[in-house]
């Protein structure tokens, strides 16, 4: 960058302190979010951040390319690329519906990826007069941005495809899916060295078609059910995409966001590998839908029982403590309204209702709080799987609506199953158990559930929405 | 409607003397005629259970007199037949009821001997699958409900205790002997009463059954335990019965009430309350014999009869109890027997079908087409055994948490990962090393600040960083006005993406968090 003013107080150095402010209060805006009254602020924190982070970068552009014919082109493309790009972001962010947050945050993440592949190449465009020393680094700098912003854009875009439906969610499976994965980061690793001996445009054109590639065969070859794992991670490649492109431009913001971001996605993955009891590399090397075969006892389970949604109805209004359990189903069935009119009626009536929310329902961390809190339900009757579990015990009714899996007590009590030692929600500890359902089909994990066949266990099928609408009118 | 030919015909008969029960309700009706039969009701089968004549009609039940009732092809009914109604029967008709085959030989001799089905509700298997057709769980239930009521009745005391201004109200005193399907409801009962309800039963594993519906468990100190293996209880040792009767001994001079459900199948039932026993209770307390038709847990206890001791005591042997609860009664017993027809009828075509491969079907079986099969052969129960060994099995491999690395390769990858930052930072250039620094802080930074966020909000905080790492356009926003016409477009395009990232991130974040809010915000 050039120096315009002379002097101590330099464009690069009133930009590098901005660019400290920004990144403390982006800090803070994470650190916001550790408790609900504190978020609102926390995202406050973060748009000033991000204002001062701007108004500095483009203040330091124009000061190093006033006048110049580039410099009023750059300008004008700037301005309308701001433009263009919030309207449309803010138009998306208005009119998303909370069931559809997991594909509009896939959809973000991919823009991400482009945008830093797009500077990568640019990157390479640029090639700043360095010695040969930092070139060398400079070109692998490139090199790392493309390919982890490719891998997250065509990632992102596969798990938007598959979150929206517009793609089949069941696992890709292609013979040797390893081998792939493994020999496309040997090409990349290969492909390196190569460029930046040789700083080739044709290796960053191979480099960025092997990361589409990867990107969309990582992503493609792990399951709908493990959505939430995915797009947190896809969320931790974009931060580590934007922290490689500090190292290319040296600017220190992009590094420390980029890690801040890389590593929440990172710690959200974890948490959501732990609540399903399965390694991170597991998952990502392609779903464990694929080690669920018909597993053995599924043959003698016995009969499930039916019942009325007047019956519910009549069973709940009689119970003292109701616990209420939603998965991905809820969702799908756009539930969350009744379920919470039905939920505020019963409070009304003097019932104890608290919903239990096991950490990978729904697709995407923390999905499942998120529906409830549009439909109005007090986030302090909002309980994590931990905080209820000990309590299900005592618990008059429980209402599964939408979830399977998270609610099996196979994964607790039969060792053979390919859930085994997954943490679950134990309703079938509570006196009765009711579970909304379609027909009797397996969960996403493909695994049969013996709580339908309990003796406190009694099904209610159909669409969750119609038949919570049921229950109210029968009220 | 002649089409009707091949539709079968399910008759509901009248009950005789004082039973007050009937085998449908005209609920039971509409579910009978869902699975394709034609129903006949005898006029006034239900009246005693106030289930009148019109509104089986309504169901879709025609009324008809006793002849045309007896002669269906399938006859409900509650209490086993008398001889001469049997002879009401039609060839080849199938009679389902309460026969009791196992304690009425002579019954089963003569359904044996006409060309008729006879199935016994009460014979069902004890396993989860024929829960919903048991019968005796389903008037046990009533009829332990019902013997707090009537102990209610005769005890001249409040159940609860209360401190009013006329003085304090101790709470009753109830014992419960057995906690079966019927003990269990009156434990129940009972400590919604407000009673202070004590349980004793053989089988040790009914203790968190007694305290989840308030009673507490006397347990009965022997060094054998019973096991079930058929759902019942059974005869118990020589040791444990004089440790129980110290206990019932103890307990009788303590409580006001003594509810006993003590059976054991096929045997007569044991005795718990010898005539001391009862002798050193209060004046006043009452005594609810729940097996006096079974020879009695109690000394002294008569059949259906009502008996004052010496002392003051009342002891009640009524065994009409389920029938004193006579529409509810009737509505269970009703729908146990539309879950037994169910199974009987898999197509819903108004066919009964009988399949001895299926162990509840042929469990209930006592007469086929005039052949008898009683008994049938043993089922074992697989609810008792497996509910003890599963909750064993899970605590010892079930947790098996993935191990991931040992604790020796953990720490080789983590000190091999400190011997390559070292590495890296020791030989590389200028602005690297000082990159890194920057880098490793803010992902410790960033895992301390990660780890605090509420679970509730993962969400938001994946939209917020999200906008936060459309911090990128800071790269495309320096190369925006670079001399090259294609790096200017590439990076206009690249602030375009990025500024969506931003705008729509923090927007939908900010649209989240006001949707949460406290429970009192509700509006």
């Amino acid at each position: 960058m050039t120096d315009t003013v002379s002097g101590p107080l330099t464009a690069d150095s009133i930009a590098g302190a901005a660019y400290i402010v920004a990144a403390l209060l982006f800090i803070l805006s994470l650190a916001g979010l550790s408790k609900h009254e504190k978020a609102r602020a926390g995202v406050i924190y973060g748009i000033t951040g991000m204002v001062i982070a701007l108004a500095a970068t483009i203040w330091l552009t124009l000061q190093g390319a006033w006048g110049a014919g580039a410099g009023l082109t750059g300008l004008v493309l700037l301005v309308a690329a701001v433009v263009v790009g919030g309207a449309i972001g803010l138009w998306r962010a208005r009119v998303v519906e909370m069931t559809g947050m997991p594909e509009l945050i896939a959809l973000l993440h991919s823009f991400v990826g482009l945008a830093a592949v797009l500077v990568g190449w640019n990157g390479h465009l640029e090639a700043p007069s360095l010695s040969s020393e930092l070139m060398a680094i400079h070109h692998a700098e490139v090199f790392i941005g493309v390919f982890i912003g490719a891998v997250t854009f065509t990632g992102s875009i596969v798990a938007f495809l598959k979150l929206s439906a517009r793609m089949k969610s069941s696992p890709l499976m292609l013979p040797g899916k390893n081998g792939i994965n493994l020999g496309a980061l040997a090409a990349f690793i290969a492909l390196t060295v190569w460029y930046v001996n040789d700083s080739q445009l044709w290796l960053l054109v191979v480099v960025t078609v092997l990361a589409l590639g990867l990107g969309w065969h990582l992503v493609a070859s792990i399951g709908g059910g493990d959505m939430p794992v995915v797009v947190s991670m896809l969320n931790s490649y974009s931060g580590w995409a934007a922290a490689a492109a500090g190292f290319l431009l040296n600017n220190e913001l992009l590094i420390i966001t980029g890690a801040l971001v890389g590593s929440s996605g990172a710690y959200l993955s974890y948490i959501m590998c732990k609540a399903m009891n399965r390694s991170f590399i597991s998952v990502i090397a392609g779903g464990f839908g694929i080690a669920a075969p018909a597993s053995k006892g599924d043959t003698d389970q016995g009969e499930h029982r039916e019942i009325t949604a007047e019956a519910t109805a009549e069973m709940l209004t009689n119970a003292s403590s109701v616990v209420i359990t939603p998965g991905y189903g809820m969702a799908v069935a756009q539930a969350q309204y009744p379920v919470a009119e039905l939920a505020h009626q019963l409070r009304e009536k003097g019932v104890n209702v608290r919903f239990g929310i096991h950490p990978v329902a729904g697709r995407l961390p923390g999905h499942m709080n998120v529906l409830l809190a549009e439909a109005k339900v007090p986030y302090d009757i909002v309980l994590e799987m931990d905080e209820i579990n000990d309590d299900l015990g005592d618990t008059s009714v429980v209402l599964v609506i939408g979830a399977n899996d998270t609610v099996n007590p196979a994964a607790a009590e039969d060792p053979g199953s390919p859930i085994a030692g997954m943490p679950v929600l134990k309703v079938w500890e509570a006196e009765n158990v009711i579970v909304f359902k379609r027909s009797m089909a397996a969960g996403y994990a493909g695994v049969q559930n013996p709580l339908f066949y309990r003796d406190n266990s009694q099904m209610l099928f159909g669409d969750a929405k119609q038949r919570v609408e049921d229950i109210l009118r029968a009220f | 409607m002649k089409e009707r030919v091949n539709v079968t015909r399910i008759g509901v008969v009248a009950e005789l003397g004082r039973e007050s029960r009937v085998a449908a309700t005209p609920t039971t009706v509409k579910q009978l005629l869902g699975l394709g039969y034609e129903v006949v009701v005898e006029k006034g089968a239900g009246e005693s259970a106030s289930f009148r004549d019109e509104a089986y009609a309504e169901a879709g039940a025609l009324i008809v007199g006793a002849d045309e009732a007896w002669g269906s092809e399938v006859v409900l009914r509650v209490n086993p037949p008398t001889e001469d109604e049997l002879g009401r029967l039609a060839v080849g008709a199938t009679l389902i009821g309460s026969l009791s085959p196992g304690l009425r030989p002579e019954l089963v001799e003569a359904l044996a001997a006409r060309p008729i089905t006879a199935l016994a509700l009460d014979a069902v298997p004890r396993i989860s699958r024929a829960q919903s057709m048991d019968v005796l769980s389903s008037m046990a239930n009533i009829a332990g409900y019902r013997a707090v009521i009537e102990a209610a009745h005769e005890f001249g005391r409040f159940f609860t205790g209360q401190v009013t201004a006329a003085g304090k109200v101790p709470p009753a005193k109830v014992l419960v002997a057995g906690a079966g399907v019927a003990g269990l409801a009156a434990i129940g009962a009972a400590s919604s009463l407000g009673a202070i309800v004590r349980a004793t039963d053989p089988r040790p594993e009914v203790a968190d059954q007694v305290k989840s519906i308030g009673g507490t468990y006397l347990k009965v100190e022997v060094a054998e335990e019973m096991k079930s293996s058929d759902g019942y209880a059974k005869a118990t040792s020589e040791a444990y019965n004089a440790r129980a009767a110290e206990i019932y001994s103890e307990q009788a001079a303590d409580v006001d009430i003594i509810i006993t459900t003590a059976l054991i199948p096929g045997r007569p039932a044991p005795k718990l309350l010898t005539a001391e026993d009862v002798a050193s209770m209060k004046p006043g307390s009452v005594i609810v014999d729940m097996a006096a038709g079974q020879g009695g847990n109690v000394e002294g206890s008569v059949a259906g009869e009502r008996i004052v001791t010496d002392n003051g005591v009342v002891i009640l042997g009524y065994t009409d109890l389920p029938a004193r609860l006579p529409a509810q009664a009737s509505q269970l017993y009703g729908t146990n027997l539309v879950n037994l027809l169910k199974l009987l009828t898999p197509d819903k075509d108004g066919q009964l079908r009988i399949d001895f491969d299926d162990v509840v079907q042929r469990s209930v079986t006592v007469v086929r087409e005039g052949e008898k099969t009683w008994p049938p052969p043993p089922v074992q129960v697989s609810a008792a055994p497996a509910a003890k060994t599963q909750p064993e099995v899970a605590e010892s491999p079930a947790p098996k948490k993935k191990q991931g690395l040992s604790a020796a390769g953990k720490a080789g990858l983590f000190a091999a990962g400190i011997a390559a930052l070292f590495l890296v930072n020791a030989v590389a250039p200028a602005p690297l090393p000082q990159h890194f620094t920057v880098l490793m802080l803010s992902v410790v930074v960033g895992f301390y600040v990660i780890g605090k966020v509420h679970h509730a909000l993962h969400t938001p905080l994946m939209s917020v960083t999200n906008a936060i790492s459309g911090i990128i356009v800071v790269g495309a926003l320096l190369q925006v006005t670079s001399e090259n016409i294609v790096m200017q477009v590439l990076a206009a395009v690249a602030v375009l993406l990025a500024s969506i990232n931003i705008f729509g991130g923090f927007a939908v974040t900010r649209r989240m968090l006001a949707m949460f809010s406290a429970g009192k915000a509700r509006s």
